[in-house]
């Protein structure tokens, strides 16, 4: 059954990625270049989603979910080097293509190849850094 | 368009957290699912559906437009750096942006608050500066 549910997460967010143009690097470049011809779009996008998912997850704090025993959700609250280098590093790529995570997956049914290219790359970066993460916590030790 | 489907996105993720209490981070959906960290499971299903999306609104009269601008050498760049980012930081543009800023996670705020800030130098200087 919750297989079911997040199937149906993915097509409600694939959806709204499509609709919204979000999965769009041209609109997503657009929004990030505020000097230039700056596209607001996105910006109606960030506020739609927060309408609904800010009082939402604040209604949902604590509760047991329908279909499982907890809430699965982070809950440290540090600020430190790996969150504000790992943002930094994500801003770079993102500003550098337009894409993120979710975008690109939605991508690959519309651009199959420039899609599937960005995601190989990606996850690559993401393996890489588990690995940097685990060489740096070993030497620690 | 665009506030509907900002609305839809929200929906999806208190859909995920009400019912099987996830957070809707996509970086973090597609890294545990290319680990195999629990077999396939729900993470494989949020997936596909959100790949499925675009092809049910094709049907529908409303295929989704993508423009890209980048070079392959840039894309390959950006998306390494994109996926090392996002697994240092422990989220990208849904986790933090949408899902952790509803919970009003401090860390997420500040993530939200420094990708975009980067995010728009980045666009500044290559379509401005270089």
């Amino acid at each position: 059954m919750n297989i079911l549910v997040a199937a149906l997460a993915g097509l409600i967010f694939g959806a709204g990625l499509t609709l919204s143009g979000m999965v769009n690097p041209a609109v997503v470049l657009g929004f990030l270049d505020l000097t230039g011809n700056w596209n607001p779009a996105l910006l109606f996008v960030m506020v739609g989603a927060l309408a609904v998912a800010v009082p939402g997850y604040q209604l949902l704090k604590g509760k047991r979910p329908v279909l499982a025993e907890a809430q699965a959700v982070p809950t440290r609250t540090d600020i430190d080097k790996p969150l504000l280098l790992g943002a930094a590093i994500f801003g770079l790529g993102w500003g550098l293509a337009g894409i993120c995570p979710g975008p690109a997956l939605t991508m690959l049914a519309i651009k199959p190849a420039t899609a599937a290219l960005f995601i190989v790359s990606m996850t690559a970066g993401m393996l890489g850094a588990r690995y940097a993460a685990r060489q740096l916590a070993g030497r620690a030790d | 368009m665009p506030l509907i489907g900002g609305v839809m996105i929200g929906a999806a993720a208190l859909i995920l957290l009400a019912f099987n209490g996830r957070v809707m981070g996509v970086s973090g959906i597609w890294s545990g699912l290319v680990r195999w960290s629990d077999g396939p499971g729900w993470r494989l299903a949020f997936v596909l559906g959100s790949i499925a999306a675009p092809l049910g609104l094709a049907l529908l009269g409303r295929p989704g437009e993508v423009q890209i601008g980048a070079s392959v050498p840039v894309l390959i760049i950006a998306g390494l750096l994109v996926g090392f980012g996002s697994a240092l930081g422990a989220g990208c543009t849904s986790g933090h942006g949408i899902c952790g800023i509803s919970r009003l996670s401090p860390r997420s705020i500040l993530a939200t608050l420094v990708f975009m800030a980067v995010a728009i130098v980045t666009v500044f200087l290559v379509r401005h500066v270089v």
